[in-house]
């Protein structure tokens, strides 16, 4: 099928590797990928931080430029989480009813990429090879909000040449939250004291997910502790083969 | 016992410090971190294992949440029909518009009575009205008697959890308050030591005391029945014993019907406590003839519930049943303690109780949203799904809105604001967007040594300040595809 | 100037202008899909209350009518204890002989001073609910008023297999009429007292009885 990919703006700027990754995946697969160049912002940074007036503009602009295509996904369980949950609510802001009934149109094709290729595809093997010793952390959005439940983990049981190992407390949030890392630094860094301690507990070489949003801030923890080990988002271990 | 004041909060008149400012100082609390980790760690597993066991739990969530949702649509119907009901049944109904009507109301009827000492169960309505300190001044000593509510009136400290208030306290502090304020000779450190010099000592309140104070569970529209939910059994004890008994209540507790408590008796107690039932449940209609105090006042509190109940979005807040389920689950509560929230309301459920209570506009409360990773911990275990992220993300937009729109020329001129309107203007057009991208690469160069960022500026600090950043890339993902795909 | 209660009222009709002017409460759609009666068969139902009050640390024993009175006696003798609390309406076969009786009645009432006093009360109840272990008081016959399963230090209860239910839903069906025609006080117990306040240790007995023992009669 034809794919609009929403690349976002957090890793068309911060992490393009995790786009290229992404369209490999989906390519590999046999759909066609779009890349829509007019998209910048979902305006979840502004929606979430309370600047709901100026991120309105921001949600008009990606309904207009995604609602044409059959599915958009997205390297990003919390921007999707934005579009699916919280877009209803700047419409009722705006006082939009056209822009409510436009959104509720798009929502349910926006995915996640992991819940795009369990649920929506029906694959759980994409043909990845990853000798690596991998844990998982589920992200907050796509755990509760997205509910992609096990989707992630079915992907990664089946990459070939990896060692998976189970994440204590896995479902304990990072500390990211956005603006909330930089708001309540000393909250989000005690947060980001026990993942990584879980994560060290593992001995794997990767801590893998599907949010760079939290693998920035947990690799950034881990990184500073000379810790010796890589964050890794989800699609870069389904894009990874034996040829590279 | 010398009475001894409480630090303020956000319910006390004057400013209280903000989130950030007051969790800096209790994160570092070690014996807090690992008491209250210990605690919220172990009440999470149980009440996982006692609600694993109900079949239809989602089910009763559903009927919790949409009663709540009909008794608060109707909330003026159903307040007349408790008024009624409750006079019918021989009981007397006071309405307080706000705190100090509610205290004055009740320091009235015990003066009335000649009461110097009133005994309390636990109420944190009473704790947001400041009652103790009120009865204070009019002369009258309020000796609370649930165990930490005791132990922490003692220490002359303000509660940090819903439910188990003295959290933050171990058993070696708590001999050493109770040889010097209860007059005892000699004490072990053990619990079960420690609860019996308790018992003795609030045994004698009770059985002397002429007036009773306690909060409510839930009140029923339909018959006048008021609830009392506890573990301990001084419940039973100040609303059995005293001749005279008081009750105050938020006018948002109030169910429509008697048979409406089965599906709330079984929501609270594997919430809150994590068992399946609890140890003691009163419920009570008005007076009983030769059962219990022949006098009794339901006082009915306002004071900002009816400005929750006008915000369509906030409304939901007012489902809360008071279980403390959310801060069990709360990453931020786990390690901060109720303390940090500066309020008779802390975790989650307090962070938007709070400032839609005291209104927008004050720096304490207006900081409580923000105490949160919106992770939805909370929500997913609320017995009465109150969607705590969104009204947080709601009551940011209001905070926001309001010091845009209301603000000091100081709060316009924000950093934070001046930054966000101008991202959002960038976000608007391809063409700043990718400028803009490609002064990111530039501008770090300075920041960016070894191929890590180490320090960044200003506001940003908070975040180099235990994480490296990984320095902008060389080629975003639009040039990448410019490029190869153009 | 309008008074409290106009005032609150007025708020509460103003903060609910968006819910529609015909509107009423029953409208409010209220889907009830839980439980609301236990299927089980009789004596699991039974049994599973035992189970679960002996859980709370409550003393569990079944017995068959024919053996109550002598069941009640042993208890009791095994206990030392001597001044026992008696509702009105209690039935007189359950008393045993050789101990003090505290007969309370509409008057002349037992004292608090006498209940503090006693070393325990022998009542009835109003039901069981099996699948929370609670018993449930309403101030009837055989149970009297609250005070007097509060004061003394230990609480027999005797249960007739017939009146324990099996979920709660149950129970709030069976109390409703005396409830909503009476106003009778209700009082729920689920183990003896117990608190958990310091370090989170639940320690048993801060008010209320201590010590807690079910005869269950079928």
């Amino acid at each position: 099928m034809r794919v609009a990919l929403f690349i976002t703006c957090f890793n068309d700027t911060l992490f393009p590797e995790t786009g290229r990754a992404t369209v490999e995946v989906l390519e590999r697969l046999g759909h066609e990928v779009a890349f829509p160049e007019a998209q910048t912002c979902c305006g979840q940074m502004h929606f979430n931080t309370g600047y709901q007036r100026e991120a309105i503009p921001l949600v008009r602009r990606f309904v207009e430029i995604f609602e044409p295509y059959d599915a958009v996904v997205a390297p990003s369980g919390s921007c999707v989480g934005m579009v699916r949950d919280l877009y209803p609510m700047a419409a009722d802001l705006a006082d939009d009813a056209d822009l409510a009934l436009r959104i509720a149109d798009l929502a349910p094709k926006v995915f996640e990429l992991s819940e795009f290729l369990v649920k929506r595809l029906g694959v759980t093997d994409v043909g990845a090879y990853y000798p690596h010793r991998v844990t998982y952390h589920p992200t907050c959005h796509s755990l509760r909000m997205l509910k992609v439940g096990e989707a992630p983990l079915e992907l990664l049981r089946n990459v070939r040449g990896m060692d998976l190992v189970g994440l204590g407390e896995a479902e304990q949030c990072c500390g990211f939250g956005g603006t909330f890392a930089v708001k309540n630094a000393e909250t989000s860094a005690a947060m980001l004291g026990d993942k990584i301690r879980r994560v060290l507990d593992t001995e794997a070489e990767v801590c893998a997910a599907g949010d760079n949003s939290c693998l920035m801030h947990i690799g950034g923890g881990l990184r500073r502790l000379q810790a010796g080990v890589q964050t890794v988002h989800l699609a870069e271990i389904l894009a990874s083969t034996e040829e590279g | 016992m010398t009475p001894k004041t409480k630090p303020p909060d956000a319910f006390s008149p004057g400013e209280t410090p903000t989130f950030e400012v007051s969790a800096r100082e209790s994160l570092a609390d070690a014996q807090l971190r690992r008491n209250l980790g210990k605690a919220t760690q172990t009440i999470r597993r149980k009440r996982a294992v006692a609600v694993e066991e109900m079949p239809d739990w989602e089910e009763l969530r559903e009927a919790g949440r949409a009663l709540k949702e009909r008794t608060l649509r109707h909330l003026d119907t159903y307040l007349l029909q408790l008024e009624e009901s409750v006079t019918r049944a021989g009981g007397v109904v006071h309405w307080a518009r706000d705190a100090d009507e509610a205290n004055r109301i009740i320091s009235g009827i015990a003066k009335d009575k000649g009461a110097g000492e009133v005994v309390k169960v636990k109420s944190i309505a009473t704790d947001e009205t400041k009652l103790n300190e009120h009865l204070e001044s009019e002369g009258i000593h309020a000796f609370e008697t649930d165990l930490a509510e005791l132990i922490i009136q003692l220490a002359g400290e303000n509660s940090s959890h819903i439910l188990v208030p003295a959290i933050h306290k171990n058993r070696a502090e708590i001999r050493e308050l109770f040889l010097r304020e209860l007059d005892v000779e000699d004490l072990s450190d053990e619990p079960k030591d420690l609860t019996n010099a308790a018992r003795l000592y609030l045994r004698k309140k009770f059985l002397n005391a002429k007036v009773g104070i306690s909060g409510a569970n839930f009140a029923v529209a339909e018959t006048g029945t008021v609830s009392v939910v506890e573990s301990e059994g001084n419940g039973r004890m100040c609303t059995t014993l005293p001749p005279v008994l008081v009750t105050l209540m938020g006018i948002e507790k109030i169910i429509p019907r008697w048979r409406d408590f089965e599906v709330f008796m079984q929501l609270l107690p594997r919430s809150s406590t994590a068992e399946r039932m609890n140890p003691y449940t009163s419920f009570w209609t008005g007076v009983s003839e030769g059962d219990g105090p022949q006098e009794f006042h339901l006082v009915l509190l306002d004071n900002g519930r009816t400005d929750v109940l006008a915000d369509e979005i906030g409304r939901q807040t007012l489902n809360c049943i008071r279980c403390s389920a959310c801060l069990n689950v709360c990453p931020v509560y786990e390690r901060t303690g109720g303390h940090a929230y500066n309020s008779v309301y802390p975790g989650p459920i307090g962070a938007i109780l709070t400032p839609q209570l005291v209104g927008i506009g004050k720096p304490g409360p207006d900081s409580l949203p923000y105490a949160s990773s919106l992770c939805g911990a909370c929500y997913q275990v609320c017995p009465v799904k109150i969607n705590i992220p969104e009204v947080l993300i709601h009551l940011r937009g209001k905070v926001v809105r309001h010091k845009q729109d209301k603000g000091t020329l100081r709060q316009k001129l924000d950093p934070e604001n001046v930054a966000m309107q101008a991202m959002a203007k960038t976000f608007l057009d391809p063409k700043l967007y990718e400028n803009a991208q490609r002064l990111a690469r530039v501008g770090q160069w300075p920041f960016a040594r070894g191929g890590k960022i180490r320090s960044l500026p200003g506001r940003l600090a908070g975040w180099t300040a235990v994480r490296d950043l990984k320095p902008v890339p060389k080629q975003s993902f639009r040039e990448w595809w410019k490029e190869e795909r153009g | 100037m309008a008074t409290a209660k106009e005032t609150v009222l007025w708020r509460a009709r103003r903060a609910t202008r968006d819910v529609p002017e015909g509107e009423r409460p029953e409208d409010v759609p209220v889907e009830r899909g839980y439980r609301k009666e236990d299927g089980a068969p009789r004596a699991e139902i039974v049994a599973h209350f035992a189970e679960n009050v002996a859980e709370y640390e409550a003393t569990v024993h079944r017995v068959e009518e024919a053996e109550l009175p002598g069941r009640i006696g042993k208890i009791l003798e095994n206990r030392g204890l001597e001044r026992l609390v008696v509702p009105p309406l209690l039935p007189e076969a359950w008393i045993p002989d050789g101990i003090e009786v505290l007969q309370d009645a509409a008057r002349p009432r037992l004292t608090n001073e006498e209940l503090d006093g006693a070393d325990g009360v022998l009542t009835g109840c109003a039901l069981g609910i099996s699948q929370t272990g609670t018993i449930v008081l309403d101030a009837g016959p055989a149970q009297g008023r609250r005070a007097l399963t509060l004061l003394p230090d230990y609480h027999l209860c005797v249960m007739r297999e017939d009146q324990i239910v099996g979920l709660v839903p149950e129970a709030f069906a069976k109390l409703e009429e005396t409830v909503r025609e009476e106003g009778r006080t209700v009082t729920f117990i689920s183990g003896p007292s117990a608190t958990s306040d310091i370090e989170l240790n639940r320690v048993e007995g801060v008010h209320g009885p201590r010590a807690l023992e079910v005869l269950i009669v079928g």
